[in-house]
């Protein structure tokens, strides 16, 4: 891979589309993104953009990564043939195994990345922001590997319904810090993550888990997690006889498994498809603003008032969506769809009995928009897709247990 | 409250304007929140800037006067918004009360427009209410209900010039954060470009009360002092009369939110906020 800077000017390390590369001055993607945050915080941001940029042009560090990215988180993982789907959908479903990663899920992708980052800064804590408790686990073990504190605010709510994963986190380190303003899920983690940051600048790195928040985090974790696209992209050459697939999709709380996927696709033919849970849906049925650091479409009354999201999955209750995929879809590259909660559960089912892979609900509205675009017809029959299974289903099963009792 | 012979001249400074050094000459024309202050530091007074979360019950407009009359110098007036990242408990269980008793930031404006206040008045809120209205729109609404200033802690320096550039227009004047970890060639910056007064933030961390004054909190007023002519007030942190005369060795001035916020939400009502501005305010004749 190219050496990216993110200095204005020059070379993006962006494609033949010029898609995907660094950002524009200031964090723009287009007229999204940008940096929102109080006066205390934008010195570290600074830092951060400037020590992300020197890392990942530091072959030692893009050595480091790589090497835990393999031998410790499992990569490259597999893409797996759907035969039994395929033959159900009519439509060839390949798909990546991210749920085959270390701790379940891409999240670990991103948090060795800046966990690596946070130790060459000297940063001795991290806190990060945790909906269905993924990024909050991966965040809990990239900590104890390197021998880091770790601090994990998730919503009350979540709290509960992910249950599991709490108890994940607290066997790892990490403590676990409730929140109970708000709506008690993702978007008020994050507020309170920031407030931590607010606080604590000078000794943590605030690991953010997704393409979203002040720049540079959501071109830092797009880099971080471009490794699913860019492995996938190969891999789908070698198993379609060197053709790409025709769609490409993935599931979006706040993006980065989309992201990073898509990364790995904008330069070709291949439709780019986001799917946001209905409840959620920042680019079905948000507003342009400014929340959580960047300019970028959220869910909010005429006000400004933001709104609470409402989703079965943590992961994807959230109100806004990464500025990148503001973008995309406003210059048409990239299409977002929403699916509902009944839509996902069915989905969910159906992944298990079909291929032997219980999902996490959050790609399950990925395959739950897959099973619709077949139904109607929007996927012609005899196209292939590749979607992004971003999780495993272990977390959730005991949810899923009770909404089917 | 804004009689036309008290507007503000129109802000006329841009990017350009940034180079203030140590105690330069302000490069603009002060706006009537700054020239307000600016006339009060000249008496010989420390400035006192209660921070009161608006829509916060229903007397909230008669709190605004009795902490005028009781001393203030100016108000700072929240516009409560839903995700509130700078503030801390207190003030995010204010804001909250006051929208889900339907306080919108129309009818924050609207009881503005209706009152007569003898100080200069600076609405506090996030961005996003901002952008939702529209620049202009908004910074004319402001103008037009007779509040001075604005301050918006999500947004920083570097981002502010689309705001900045109407609200200059409207002649709101848009007070700018310094914070502890702001380097000195940002400070420059920002002093360069803060209208009516300097936000020195005293401590890293939300609003919040604190038991002590933070270390930084003089420290932060220093650099700010030496950076700029500017009125200089230190907020964040700022508890009781005993914090705020000691701000006041150095800073030009305090704003008081959360110790205010927390009398009032446990029912201090107008006349136990004005004690305490009183409070405040016999502090810093003081120092
Ligand atoms: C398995 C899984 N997929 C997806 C997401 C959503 O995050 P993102 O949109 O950043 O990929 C989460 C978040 O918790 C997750 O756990």
């Amino acid at each position: 891979m190219s050496i990216e800077k993110t200095h204005d000017g020059e070379p993006s390390g962006a494609g033949a589309s010029g898609l995907m590369g660094a950002p524009g001055p200031s964090g723009r993607f287009g007229e999204f993104g940008g940096r929102f945050v109080p006066e205390s915080l934008v010195p570290a941001c600074i830092g951060l953009e400037e020590a992300f940029a020197d890392a990942w042009a530091d072959p030692e560090y893009r050595a480091r990564l790589d090497g835990l990215l393999a031998s410790y988180a499992g990569r490259p993982t597999p893409v797996t043939e759907c035969s039994r789907l395929s033959e159900r959908l009519g439509v060839r479903v390949l798909l990546k195994r991210e749920d085959l990663a270390h701790t379940g899920s891409h999240k670990i992708n991103n948090v060795l990345g800046q966990a690596l980052l946070a130790e060459r800064m000297g940063k001795k804590r991290l806190i990060a922001e945790t909906g269905a408790g993924q990024h909050g686990v991966a965040s809990a073990t990239a900590a104890a590997l390197l021998g880091l504190d770790c601090v994990v605010y998730m919503g009350e709510v979540d709290v509960e319904r992910q249950a599991l994963n709490v108890f994940r986190m607290r066997l790892l380190g990490a403590e676990v810090r409730p929140v109970s303003s708000g709506s008690r899920t993702l978007k008020d983690a994050v507020n309170d993550a920031l407030r931590d940051w607010v606080a604590s600048v000078e000794t943590t790195h605030y690991c953010l888990g997704s393409v979203m928040g002040p720049h540079p985090y959501p071109y830092m974790v797009r880099q971080f997690q471009r490794v699913v696209g860019d492995e996938a992209l190969g891999q789908c050459r070698a198993l379609l006889g060197g053709r790409d697939p025709d769609v490409v999709v993935a599931c979006i709380g706040g993006g980065s498994n989309a992201a990073g996927t898509f990364a790995g696709f904008v330069d070709t033919a291949a439709a780019l498809v986001g799917v946001e849970a209905a409840g959620g849906a920042a680019l079905g049925n948000g507003l342009p603003g400014v929340v959580h650091g960047m300019r970028s479409q959220f869910l909010q009354d005429e006000m400004g008032q933001v709104l609470e999201a409402h989703s079965i999955s943590a992961g994807l209750d959230y109100p806004g969506i990464g500025p990148e995929h503001a973008y995309l879809a406003a210059i048409g590259r990239a299409s977002y769809h929403a699916v509902d909660d009944g839509e996902v559960l069915q989905a969910f089912q159906l992944l298990a009995r079909t291929e032997g892979i219980i999902p996490a609900l959050e790609p399950a509205h990925a395959v739950a928009w897959l099973v619709r675009a077949a139904a109607s017809g929007q996927l012609a029959a005899g196209s292939t897709a590749l979607l992004t299974m971003s999780g495993r289903g272990d977390k959730d099963v005991e949810q899923v247990m009770e909404m089917l009792a | 409250m804004s009689s036309p012979d008290l507007a503000a001249p129109l802000g006329t400074t841009g990017p350009g304007s940034a180079a203030a050094g140590a105690g330069a000459v302000t490069p603009h024309e002060p706006g009537r929140l700054e020239a307000h202050l600016r006339e009060r530091r000249e008496a010989g007074f420390k400035l006192v800037v209660p921070y009161i979360t608006g829509g916060l019950g229903d007397d909230w407009i008669d709190t605004l006067r009795a902490v005028a009359a009781a001393g203030a110098d100016a108000i700072e007036v929240g516009i409560p918004f839903s995700d509130p990242v700078m503030d801390g408990p207190t003030i995010q269980e204010a804001s909250q009360r006051s929208l889900e008793s339907g306080t919108t930031p129309l009818s924050i404006l609207d009881s503005l427009r209706r009152v007569e206040v003898e100080v200069p008045i600076a609405v506090m809120t996030y961005y996003n209410i901002v952008a939702r209205a529209g620049h202009r729109r908004m910074a004319s609404e402001l103008a037009e209900a007779g509040v001075s200033g604005a301050i918006l802690p999500d947004l920083p320096v570097d981002e502010s010039a689309p705001w900045t550039a109407a609200a200059d227009e409207a002649g709101v004047e848009t007070v700018l954060l310094a914070a502890p970890t702001t380097p000195d060639e940002r400070l420059r910056l920002i002093c360069g470009r803060s209208r009516g007064f300097l936000y020195a933030v005293g401590l890293l961390g939300v609003t919040g009360e604190r038991s002590e004054l933070a270390d930084s909190a003089l420290t932060i007023a220093r650099r700010c002092k030496a950076a700029t002519d500017v009125p200089v007030l230190v907020g964040v942190g700022v508890s009781n009369a005993e914090q705020a005369r000691a701000v006041c060795q150095v800073a030009d001035g305090v704003v008081v939110g959360s110790a205010l916020v927390r009398r009032l939400l446990d029912g201090a009502g107008p006349e136990g906020a004005a004690a305490f501005v009183a409070e405040l305010r016999a502090g810093v004749d003081e120092a």
